[in-house]
């Protein structure tokens, strides 16, 4: 390429140039976008995000699992003697302070009343996935009562919260509401 | 030398000829599927929300019976871009359809009120059960029928639809086939003839001898005329014709089948014009590059 | 490929990097400071739109397989899960069904422009062979590709084309069965179809450097035909024709789109919008559009056997015609008699793709079988005589001389002799 003698020429050149390799970098960005949202959850898969469970079956002191966004949540029924444990322990013990619970604010803190579901605390509905590395704990284990993790040894207490072992987290609340007397609604 | 060049040409020529005069002639019994005026048409179309949810009506309540529905998700009743229900509307209307789910802790299915999330359930479990149910004839599946049926269009048209976006065959066969049931079936096929007779359907000729001079297009159809005038209430004072119902319900399969298409258009419409102005920058860049190369 | 590169390493990073794998050099060699003959007209850019197009399908192509499920139970429910579900899904396939045609439609320029201007003819003959080599690759793709939607056309497109090899004597019924893992089309095809769909591309892609090093091995073609001789004849890779490949792909991407966002189910069949039923097969198959031409030259052979080798043979005798042509001058431009035959052989092309596409009856068959002779004559009696019968006229000395002379396509002065290297 010669050189331009024109004083002037040099600049509209570069103006020229820069706002064609702009567009094009503008072009490249947005054809990018389709090939990564696509891999995200897709609308059958949004639509599936709540279901609705049925628990008159689930007598005091008994578990049910059911599938929710294809991971396992514990429901539990919990008896009046986890309620008062989980209850004994002071927030200030916890490795993990945080009551993890998508109802309440972010900061809540991991009392037995902010476990339980509001207003039906003998109700503990979590997402059955420890916080470590994403195992399923087992029920009515460990030492603490509550859930044990077999992969790595964390001990969750009644209220599901952890008190001892690897997982940095108790184990998460989902969204749920009682729709009626039987019926909560998770997601 | 230049009569073998005349004699090229020539040949060229015939060849040319010979190969679109068929092509001309090639019109015989086949229907002729008239083009309709569509929102969704061209590069700017668009479904229209009450056409649409007037055609989900006449789906529901005339075809329903027979025509499933089952790639359509009640969801997506309420989807932009598509008949714009709302959330609750969409699920009071799931939940007037039942679906089969299971296996409860008893190892049984059950049947429960649709959801959001479910498909449109089908009136028959299968091909075989449809069969029997209408006399041997399958009622095909509504979700993707807009697509699935077009008439020939042949040659010169199919080169100009390329360049006027003609994508609406579909339609436009769903409707001519729906409106185009004569009072009477041709007498050409006699007093035994108890099928239905349909001048604009391609899935069938007729082969009777008597007819053989009548060139009659089209063919027995499986499906009796569904539509008559006043069998669907409208309440937006729209005419409660059968034209009316064919366009509406021919509308609403084009959006089962294509649930995207106006968002495709629009998309597509950006996409245009970027192309196009970078295309013009990368010209004129070009040229600037190559001002002083001798090519 | 290397060896234009006047690339001298100046970081310590880059001549550590240079005396360990002169990946650099190789790169700047073939693609930054390789000499290009500088009147190359827009019909060379169709190389570098079908990189394009290549890279384009491997891309979609990968994503749409994050989605699909290669199952005769649930292949078609799974594109539909991909038109209707999928974030921009719908996008996404339209492209890469589009993508496919596009593709073709690209092939089919680069090789009639390979045709016209003599690109296959020495020293190009083992880039041309590769070229054809990859168009093989494409159509055994492509083929396969259109059977994994599942839909009527796909079964019955399958069955059709791999029932072709029965006709092979003797081993032939094995060999079918052999390519359907069974009795039938059935889910061990489709499974293997979807495995080699994926394989394939990559195939090309390799076959393709292959392709590309051929040609810079003896310099790139051009309208002239004429070899170049001196600097002042070629141009660098880039920016020059870096530019105006890009400007002609963002061209061609204009018509793509045109395609995938518009008329997105122009080229496709209706049948395919209904899942596959093996006990119904559809008034009409069709081909793809790309393949019907050789579709044409099959059904115009009134025996299965006799049309299969025309069919193959349609593309066999590519692989040749660097020595059925005879003659010296390369560029069709100085050439008037072969330009003549090339644009009736390029009609009779087309001609057969519309017979292809038309019931195999009456007047159909029997211009098919004129085209189809014709097609082969072309290649076997028509270039070869060619070389002896034609005149050629004067070609000029260089390519710059040429292009003063005012274009490349037109003939330069009386005074310049042949060029027969």
């Amino acid at each position: 390429m010669a050189h331009n003698t024109d004083p002037e020429e040099p600049n509209r050149r570069d103006f020229l140039y820069i706002a064609t390799g702009a567009m094009g970098a503008v072009g490249a960005g947005a054809l990018a976008w389709p090939f990564i949202d696509q891999m995200n959850p897709d609308a059958s898969a949004l639509a599936l995000a709540s279901i609705e469970v049925d628990v008159s079956a689930v007598a005091e002191g008994q578990s049910i699992t059911v599938k929710w966004r294809g991971k396992p949540v514990f429901i539990r029924n919990r008896t009046e003697t986890e309620v008062e444990e989980a209850k004994a322990v002071p927030v200030a013990d916890l490795p993990d302070q945080n009551a993890r619970n998508a109802n309440l604010p972010a900061d809540a803190e991991a009392t037995d009343a902010n476990r339980g579901v509001e207003g039906n605390e003998k109700w503990l509905v979590q997402v059955g996935v420890c916080t470590h590395l994403g195992c399923v704990p087992l029920g009515d284990a460990g030492d603490f009562g509550g859930w044990f993790c077999p992969c790595h040894g964390s001990h969750y207490d009644t209220a599901g919260r952890i008190r001892k072992g690897p997982a940095p987290e108790n184990l998460l609340i989902p969204p749920l509401e009682f729709v009626s007397d039987s019926t909560i609604k998770i997601g | 030398m230049s009569t073998m060049i005349k004699m090229v040409r020539n040949f060229a020529a015939v060849a040319l000829v010979a190969t679109a005069t068929p092509a001309l002639a090639a019109g015989g019994a086949v229907p002729h599927i008239e083009r309709q005026q569509w929102s969704f048409a061209g590069p700017f179309g668009f479904f229209d929300r009450g056409q649409l949810q007037r055609g989900f009506k006449v789906y529901r309540e005339v075809c329903a019976s027979c025509h499933g529905l089952k790639q359509v998700a009640f969801r997506n009743l309420a989807d932009e871009g598509g008949p714009s229900f709302s959330e609750d509307q969409a699920k009071q209307i799931a939940s007037e359809y039942t679906v089969i789910d299971g296996p409860n802790e008893d190892g049984d299915m059950y049947e429960r009120p649709a959801i959001l999330a479910d498909k449109f359930p089908s009136p028959f479990p299968n091909e075989q059960a449809a069969r029997a149910s209408n006399g041997g004839a399958y009622p095909p599946d509504f979700s993707l029928l807009a697509k699935a049926r077009a008439a020939h269009r042949g040659f010169p048209w199919f080169v100009f639809d390329a360049f006027t976006q003609y994508q609406e065959n579909g339609p436009d066969y769903i409707y001519t086939l729906l409106t185009s049931y004569p009072e009477e079936n041709p007498a050409c096929l006699g007093e035994d003839f108890s099928g239905n007779y349909n001048p604009a359907f391609l899935g069938g000729s007729v082969t009777a001898e008597e007819c053989a001079h009548e060139n009659l297009t089209g063919g027995p159809i499986g499906m009796a005329n569904p539509l008559s005038d006043e069998l669907v209430e409208y309440t937006d004072g729209t005419p409660m014709t059968v034209d009316q119902y064919a366009k509406d319900v021919s509308a609403f399969m084009m959006w089962a089948a294509e649930p995207h298409l106006e968002e495709r258009k629009k998309i597509g419409f950006r996409v245009m014009v970027f192309l196009i102005v970078f295309a013009g920058m990368l010209y004129f860049t070009k040229k600037k590059l190559w001002r002083n190369v001798e090519h | 490929m290397a060896g234009h590169s006047n690339y001298v390493p100046q970081s310590a990073a880059a001549k550590w990097l240079e005396s360990r794998l002169p990946v650099i050099s190789l790169v700047r060699g073939s693609f930054v400071d390789f000499p290009t003959p500088k009147n190359l007209n827009y019909w060379w850019t169709f190389g570098g739109i079908l990189f394009f197009m290549l890279v384009a399908q491997i891309i979609t192509g990968i994503v749409l397989v994050m989605h699909y499920t290669p199952s005769t139970g649930a292949a078609f429910d799974s594109v539909e899960h991909i038109m209707r579900d999928v974030n921009f899904g719908w996008m996404l396939r339209y492209l890469h069904s589009n993508g496919a045609s596009m593709f073709f439609i690209a092939v089919y320029i680069h090789i009639f422009r390979g045709l016209y201007y003599g690109s296959y003819k020495a020293p190009r003959e083992i880039s041309w062979i590769l070229g054809v080599i990859i168009f093989l690759i494409m159509m055994g793709t492509a083929f396969m590709g259109y059977v994994l939607p599942w839909g009527q056309m796909s079964f019955w497109g399958a069955t059709v084309i791999t029932n072709l090899f029965s006709a092979i004597p003797l081993v032939g019924e094995e060999i079918r069965t052999w390519l359907w893992g069974g009795f039938s089309v059935d889910n061990p095809t489709l499974n293997r179809f979807f495995s080699l769909h994926y394989l394939l591309p990559f195939m090309i892609f390799g076959v393709v450097i292959l392709h590309v090093w051929a040609f810079h091995t003896t310099g790139n073609n051009n309208p002239t035909g004429v070899q170049p001789k001196t600097k002042q004849d070629t141009v660098p890779f880039h920016p020059y024709y870096t530019i105006k490949d890009l400007f002609a792909i963002v061209v061609f991407m204009v018509i793509f789109a045109w395609f995938a966002f518009y008329v997105p189910n122009y080229m496709g069949h209706p049948d395919n919008y209904i899942e596959a039923n093996p006990l119904v097969t559809p008034a009409h198959i069709v081909p793809e559009w790309y393949f019907l031409p050789f579709y044409a030259i099959l059904r115009a052979v009134p025996d299965k056997l006799g049309g299969v080798v025309a069919m193959f043979g349609a593309i066999a005798v590519l692989f040749v015609l660097p020595w059925l042509d005879t003659s010296k001058v390369r560029s069709g431009t100085y050439r008037p008699l072969f330009k003549q035959f090339f644009w009736i052989f390029a009609g009779v092309c087309v001609a057969l793709g519309y017979l292809g596409a038309m019931p195999a009856e009456g007047i159909y068959v029997i211009l098919s079988r004129i085209f189809t002779v014709y097609y082969f004559a072309h290649f076997l009696v028509i270039l070869p005589m060619l070389g002896f019968l034609e005149k050629p006229k004067p070609l000029p000395a260089s390519i710059s001389e040429a292009v003063l002379k005012g274009g490349s396509g037109k003939p330069a002065g009386a005074a310049a002799a042949p060029d027969t290297k």
